[in-house]
Parts: C-alpha cells; structure tokens; sequence
C-alpha cells in the first residue's frame, strides 16, 4: 500500500525530526499535512491543522501541547476548539481510537516504534482512513512480534458538515 | 595541408574504385562467355589496384572488400570450369603467369582455395605453398591484406579434427602450423610499418597500425576456434609459438594487444593451467607496455570464470592462482618504480576482486593484497590523484559487497591502514559506503570491541581529521552525513546489559570529539539508547548478589547527565532541554528521587538562562508542565518548588494569551488522576482563576490597544477546564461558578466591542453541546449536569 498513487492524504502529526522523512512521505503522496513535534527540524510547521475531507473536518496537532498528555478529555476540549469530527493527535506513541458524541480521537501511536518516556513496549503503528460519504473506516496497523496485526473502526457522522452560518 | 591530403586520398580512392569497376565488369563479360583467357586478363588487371601505396589502411579496406566480392564470383567459375573438365593443377599453375606479383597472389589463393576444395592435393600442401608465397609481398599494408585474405578463404578448409578436410597426412597439427606461421608473418608486417616514414609522422601511423591490428589478431581467433587443440596442444605448441613471437617482435603496440588478445580469446581454463607460462611472458615485454591493464583484465576473466560456477574453484586451488598472481604482480611493481600509484591500485584492486572470488574464506589472503597496497602507500602521504582515490574507494568497497558484512570486513587488519592515506573528502566517502553497507544488510554489530573498530573506520564522519584546512562543507550534504550516523548508533545494540552499556560507552567516548557541530546529530540517539537500557534494566529484578561493577540505572543516569550536558554548552538549550526533561521521567520510573529532581533543575537552569526566543519558551514550558505532571516520585517539598517556579515561567510568559494557556495548564499539576495525594482542588482553583484574571486582562489590552476587546477563545478555553475538574469531581468547582463562566462568555460575545470570530463561536458552540450531551448521559454524569442551565 505504501507506493505512490495509492493514499490520497497523508496527515502526519510531528516528530518527523529530519526532513529526509519529509521527502520521502512526499514522495508517497503529495498532499502532507503536518503539525510540528518538538523534535521537528522543520521549525516552520503549524502547532494545529485543520482540513477538510468529503464531509469530515479533520483536526492535527503533535499533542504535546496538551495537558495532561494523551488524556482524552483534554483532547476532546482541543477537537471542541478545532470544531473538528476526527482529531489526530500524536506524543504518546501509543494507538488509541476514541469514539465520542462529538467525533472520533485517534492516535496512530509511532510508525518507528520509537522511544517514548509515556509508552513502554512501542509497537510501530499506523493508521488508515476511508473517507465515504459520512462513514469514516479507521484501519490501525502494527507491527507486533514481527507480525502485522490489523484491526479497524467504524464512525457515521449523524449530519453533514454545514457551514456554521453566523 | 592535410585537408588536401585527405582530399586526394578519396580521389584516388574513387580512381581505384572506378577502375576495379570497370576491369570487373569486362571480367563478368569474360566470365558469361566462358573465356578464362580474358577472365584472368581482366582479373589481374582488376587486382592490380590494390598495388596502390597512397592510401590509408582505412581506404584501403574499402578498395579490398570490393576486389574481395569479385573474387568470391570468379572461385565459383573457377569451380566451374574443374567441373567442365578443366584441371585444377593446370589452373593452379596459370594463374602464376599474371605480370604482377600481388594480382598473382591474390588468384593463386582464390584457386588454392578452389584445390584445397577439390581434395586433389592435401589441404596441407596447398596451404603450405600459399602461405609461403606470401611471403613475396612485404609492404606491411598490402601483404597484410593479402595473408587476411588468404586467412579468409582457407577458414573452412582447414584440416580440423572432425573436418572433411582431415586426413591421415593432414592433420590438426598442420592446420595449426599454418594459422601459426600466417600469423608470425602477419605481425611481422604490422611491426614493420611502426619504422616506416619520418619520425614526425609517427602519430599518424600508430593510427594506422591501430586500424589495422584485427586482422592480426583474428588469426588468434582462429586459433581458439580450432576443435582440434586441447589443453596439451596449446600448452605445448600453439601458447609457446605465440608468446614467442610476441616477445621478439619487441614491439609495444603488438604486444600490448596481443597478450590481450591471448586472454580474450582463449578459455579461461586453458589460462589457469598455463598461469606461470603466460605471466612468465610480462616481465619480458617492452617496458612501456601497459602490463598493468592485461593483468588486470586476466585477473578479471579469471574472477568471473570462478564466480560462474563453485567446481571450478578447486581448479584454482590446484594451480595454485593466488600465488601466481601475486608473486607476478609483486614482480611487474618491483620492475616498473616509477609506475603510477594509479596502476598500482589498480593491479591490488583486480587481484583483491579475484582473491574475494576464488578464496571468500581466505581472509588472511585478502588482508595480504591490502598489505601489500600499504606498503606501496606508505611513505607517498595523502593521495592527491582522484583517479587512484576512486580506485582505492573500489578496492576498500569490493570486501564489503563480497562478505556483506562489516563484521568480517573489521576483522582484515590492514583495512584501516589503507584508509589512513585518503585525503578528508574521500575518508568521508569510505565512511558514508560502510554505513550503507552495514544499513542495507542489517549487520549487527553487537560488541564494544566491533564498536570500537567500526568508529575508527568511520572517524572521517566523527570528527575533523586534523591537517586539514576547513574546506567548505554543503550543509545539506553534511546533515546528510550525520543522520546516517545518527541511523548507525541507533543500529548498535546488543541484549546484555553489561555489553551494552559497554557500547554506549565506547560510541560517547568517539562522538564527544565530534564538535558542537556533529553533537546535535549523535547526542539525542545515543541518550534514547541509554534511556532503552535503563528501561530494560527497570524491568529485571534487582540482583542483591550482582558486581559493584555491573550497569545499574543509576550509572547510566550520570553518564546520561554528563552527556546532555555538553549540548548545552554548543548552544542547544532546546534540545539539551528535552533530552533533560526525558532523563527525568525515565528516572520518575527508577523511583531515584534525586536524579529526576536534578534532571529538572538543569532543564529549568537551562530554561532560565538559555531559552529567550518566544516560541521556544512556549513549547518548553508545554513539555515542563506535561513532564511534571507525570511525576509520581517527588515529595511534597521537591513537587512544590518544581510546581511554584513551573508556574511562575507560565505567568511570564511574554504574549498574554499565551500566558493564560500556560498557566491554565499548570492547573493539572494540582490534580493528577491516579495519584490520590495529588488532587488539590483549591489550587487547581487558583490557577484557573488566575487563568481568568490573565484573560480579562488580555481583553482589557486589546481595548485599549485596537480599540475592540479581541476574542473570547481564552474564556471558552478556561470554561473548557473547569467543565473538566467539575467532572473529575473537584469540590472546589461548583455549578455557580461554571454558571458564571457561561454568562460571562455569553456576554463577552454579544458585547459591541468584541471582534466577532466564527471560531470562537464554533467552540463554543460545541462547548453548550457537549454539556447537553451529558446532560443526557443520565446516571451520575447526568445528575451532576443538570443544573447547569445553558
């Protein structure tokens, strides 16, 4: 899955640290989207993002900046404040997918299986969305014991992004 | 001048064509109508353009291969006329009364070959004659043309084992006597024409020469084509007569591309049973001779023969090749001083490729091809010949793609040794093509020792080498240099603890050298890999019985401190800062107090002292507050002082939003979920209040400022939060004050001064219906929400 052509967007939530990755996410699909981690060389990333895909309004950011990390209730008071239907939000290195009355938190966790002071046992993970219509298919991948193990989530939204008219 | 030269050449040219031409057309005439008379007449008439001196081999060739076709047409009538009746013998003889020497030749060997055909005379007989006869023309580019002639027609009438043309009297044996002696006159031709004309013309007949050398040559061919030569036949006969002539001829052009030849065209068996004939034959070639080059296209054949199948390789063993060759090229250095260290290189390189082919198991051979190029090295210094460096990069690269393994490579003592006389630049190169190497393949590399010998390798990308004047670096290409560094260190590892940490050491002591530039990359890896071990020392037992010596986590935590220490002092406060912050959680994880405490206080020192720039404030205030709110080890006292200075570098902060966020968030220092004497409502309380009072201030700034109050995000941010511990369960936040909140944000918005944001709106939108949402959760939650009237 991973050859150009085939991903659409690639939403990347920081800690790439050296732009090498960069290129080679490029290179992958050249829609990126990224949030600066605070490893990142890249000094000029955006602390949140937010785009849009189909009907969904997806949210970004590295998450370090929210206190307590990796705590969902703090990240749901971040996707309020993005207005978002998915917030993707990273730091912890640990795949978590949260589904809400107000949307969808997710965590790819690392894709490097990095190092991380939060996590112990880091198994390399990412994460896959099918955007239809107002179904939202979330695919996590990792890489456990040499094994890649695949599991996947359902989210509907109820009503269709409108814009908020004020 | 020379334009004019080459004008007249084609005219003469087109003269010889016209006139061929035409004594070909009156042939065919004479042909059509039977009459041989006329047919010879016009023949040898046809024939005697090429008696022509003027022009140039290249000319030349084209006038031949007209004549050439002709004569194909005039054997086949004069096959036909043997068949009328008319006797071969009597041909053979009447076409020797044509006037001029080179049109008689040129039919002689065109009815030879019509006789050999025949079988009424031994192919022997008549190609002895016909070769000899030969001998009557001796300008070089004629007779040359005329024995390739000869050389053409008799191809397949040789007397070859299988052949229709063997006999008991003809046998391979003459067919090999004849292409021999074809041969030896043909190169004797060619070696004549190097001292025909002036001295200043000599360029331009080597030229010439050159033009002309495959059809000396193809006689070899020829050679090789012969089924009838086995290996003792070459040995004892067709190699000796070669080389011989070869030798005598003195002739360095010949001999070059003849001892090349020889390699080219014949098996390369038969060259490995007759190893110390053939290298026997380059020290008494011609000094100029570029004996390095067909040594090392020998040494090539000979690799790739023994890379083409593993039952050949006992072969090699049984002549004992390595030795040989080794020994002969010791022999070509030792006899040529003044060879460049190009050749040189060369020469090792070919032998080392052959060595990894045909001995991959015989390390202690390729380390002697690499002692010798030492020794060679030695006492020239840095080489400055770009050539040689790439040559020696080659030579350096083949062990690694043999072996794909850098571990065996380490273990060929003379390795480092030749890297030691590459300039800086190509020192760099050799590191980056083992970094790869090791990457591509995986290879673990998993003692200190291995460790240790793969930096000195490397040391070109570790450190500066000294002596050398700073050139100029690319920086993209120097980041790109230290990453892979940076990769490799990640790469080392090995399960023991004690082993391990005895690397991390061993990759501290290189990479300190490296310079506040090289440290920013190497650092960070080698911390995570320390902080890895402490990790998997946490999870084993303590071992009441274990060394004073072994690797404790605590050990690690001083080298750790030791280490980001010196990031500080490049400047990479930020970096040095984060390194610190992670020091400390891992060390909240050991349950070492003192070390996590310490680890804080170099961060905030940092902090204080190092870190001005506002945005980098911001994102290490966020990794404070997130790392102390972690902690579990602290006493009250230590959790304090680190919370009260956390907060004060909040509340100064230098934008006012900003402030508020910060402060806010250090809120969550005074409540923490799993630990129950953390959870202190009032001062939660507190932060947040002062969380509203910066706001209101920020609002009253704005006013003043812009004239509008700005937006009341921070307020919706605030109410946010204390949704939050309203729901943790904090006493301290009751429905009144969120009650509060919601009016006071209600207000802000529909106020005339306020700047209308569509964001603001939204979120707080989503705000009203999250706690409608819990509203209706019921149960607990719902209780707890009901009374907050939205």
């Amino acid at each position: 899955m991973l050859v150009p052509g085939k991903i659409q967007h690639i939403i990347c939530t920081g800690n790439l640290c050296i732009k090498e990755v960069q290129d080679y996410l490029k290179t992958l699909c050249p829609d990126l989207h990224i949030t600066r981690g605070e490893y990142d060389e890249e000094t000029r990333y955006p602390e949140t993002k937010t785009l849009t895909i189909g009907q969904f309004k997806l949210g970004l950011c590295h998450g370090h900046q929210v206190i307590p990390w990796g705590d969902l209730d703090s990240l749901a008071m971040l996707q309020r404040q993005l207005d978002v239907d998915i917030l993707v939000t990273g730091h912890t290195h640990q795949f978590t997918a949260y589904k809400h009355e107000g949307g969808v938190v997710i965590n790819p966790g690392s894709a490097t299986g990095a190092y991380s002071s939060i996590t112990y046992d880091v198994n390399p993970s990412f994460v896959l969305m099918d955007i239809d219509g107002l179904r939202v298919v979330v695919y996590v991948y990792e890489l456990i014991d040499g094994e890649v193990k695949v599991d996947k989530i359902d989210f509907k939204k109820t009503t269709a992004t409108t814009h908020s008219a004020h | 001048m020379i334009a004019d030269g080459v004008e007249d050449e084609e005219k003469w040219l087109a003269a010889g064509i016209a006139g061929l031409q035409q004594n070909a057309f009156y042939m065919h005439r004479a042909l059509d109508s039977n009459n041989l008379r006329d047919a010879l007449k016009y023949s040898a008439q046809m024939l005697s353009e090429l008696r022509t001196s003027r022009l140039s081999p290249h000319k030349y060739y084209a006038l031949y291969m007209r004549a050439f076709d002709e004569l194909r047409k005039l054997e086949m009538f004069f096959k036909e006329e043997t068949r009328r009746g008319c006797s071969i013998v009597d041909l053979y003889e009447l076409v020797q009364h044509a006037g001029n020497i080179l049109p008689r030749l040129y039919l002689l060997c065109t009815v030879g070959s019509v006789y050999i055909k025949s079988k009424e005379a031994p192919a022997k007989d008549v190609l002895k004659d016909l070769v000899e006869m030969c001998r009557g023309i001796q300008h070089p580019v004629r007779g040359l043309f005329l024995r390739s002639y000869l050389a053409q027609v008799s191809r397949d009438k040789l007397p070859d084992i299988g052949s229709e043309y063997e006999g008991d009297a003809d046998t391979v044996v003459d067919a090999v006597e004849f292409v021999l002696q074809n041969f030896t006159e043909m190169n004797k031709l060619w070696v004549r024409m190097q001292h025909q004309g002036p001295a200043r013309e000599k360029e331009k007949r080597e030229k010439e020469r050159s033009e002309l050398r495959d059809l000396v040559g193809k006689n070899l061919h020829v050679l090789s084509q012969i089924e009838g030569i086995d290996l003792d036949m070459y040995k004892d006969t067709v190699l000796p007569r070669v080389l011989e002539q070869v030798v005598n001829c003195k002739d360095e052009i010949a001999q070059y591309y003849l001892m090349d030849c020889i390699i080219q065209v014949f098996p390369d068996e038969y060259h490995l049973q007759t190893l110390d004939v053939l290298l026997g034959a380059f020290p008494q070639l011609q000094p100029a001779v570029d004996i390095k080059t067909v040594l090392s296209r020998l040494m090539e054949r000979l690799s790739n023969y023994a890379a083409s199948s593993a039952d050949v390789l006992p072969e090699f063993l049984q002549v004992e090749a390595f030795a040989k060759l080794n020994h002969a090229i010791g022999k070509v250095i030792e006899a040529q001083p003044d060879m460049p260290i190009l050749g040189v290189i060369t020469l090792y390189s070919s032998l080392l490729t052959f060595t990894l082919h045909v001995h991959p198991d015989r390390l202690d051979y390729a380390d002697q091809v690499l002692g010798a190029c030492v020794k060679k090295l030695s006492g020239k210094g840095k080489l400055e010949d770009n050539k040689a460096t790439k040559q020696i990069v080659a030579l350096l690269s083949a062990p690694l793609d043999k072996y794909n393994d850098i571990v065996t490579t380490l273990k060929l003592s003379n390795y480092p040794r030749v890297l030691e006389y590459l300039d800086t630049e190509t020192n760099k190169v050799m590191a980056t093509v083992i970094i790869q190497s090791i990457m591509k393949n995986k290879t673990r590399i998993s003692t200190a020792d291995r460790v240790e010998a793969l930096f000195e390798l490397i040391k070109g990308l570790i450190k500066d080498l000294d002596g050398d004047a700073h050139d100029e670096v690319d920086e993209d290409d120097f980041k790109e240099e230290q990453n892979s560094v940076a990769r490799l260190i990640q790469l080392l590892h090995n399960d023991d603890p004690e082993e391990m940490f005895k690397i991390i050491c061993t990759v501290r002591k290189h990479i300190l050298g490296g310079g506040p530039k090289r440290l920013p990359f190497t650092v960070p890896p080698l911390v995570f890999s320390s902080l890895k071990l402490v990790r998997q020392l946490q999870g084993q037992e303590e071992n009441p019985f274990g060394e004073e010596e072994s690797t404790t986590p605590k050990k690690i935590f001083q080298l750790l401190n030791q280490t980001v220490e010196t990031l500080s002092i490049i400047p990479a406060p930020e970096l040095a800062l984060q390194l610190y912050l992670q020091c400390a959680e891992a060390a909240n994880d050991c349950d070492l107090e003192p070390v996590a405490y310490e680890f804080f206080t170099q961060a905030y020192i940092l902090y204080e002292e190092e870190i001005s720039d506002s945005r980098a404030q911001i994102t290490a205030i966020h990794l404070i507050i997130g790392t102390l709110q972690r902690m579990h080890v602290f006493g009250v006292e230590n959790r304090d002082t680190l919370t009260h200075k956390a907060t004060g570098y909040s509340a100064k902060l230098l934008r006012k939003p900003d402030q508020c966020r910060a402060v806010y968030a250090c809120s969550h220092l005074f409540w923490v979920d799993d630990q129950d004497n953390v959870k202190d409502g009032e001062r939660v309380l507190l932060c947040l209040k002062r969380a509203l009072r910066i706001a209101n201030a920020a609002q009253q700034m704005s006013n003043a400022a812009r004239g509008s109050t700005g937006s009341v995000t921070l307020f919706v941010e605030i109410l946010n939060k204390y949704l939050y511990f309203f729901e943790k369960g904090n006493p301290q936040i009751n429905v009144a004050a969120i009650q509060s909140l919601l009016e006071l944000v209600t207000t802000e918005m529909q106020s005339e001064s306020s700047t209308p944001d569509p964001a603001a709106d939204a979120f707080f939108a989503s705000t009203l219906r999250y706690i409608e949402f819990q509203k209706q959760k019921g149960g607990a939650v719902g209780e707890k929400y009901e009374p907050i009237k939205v």
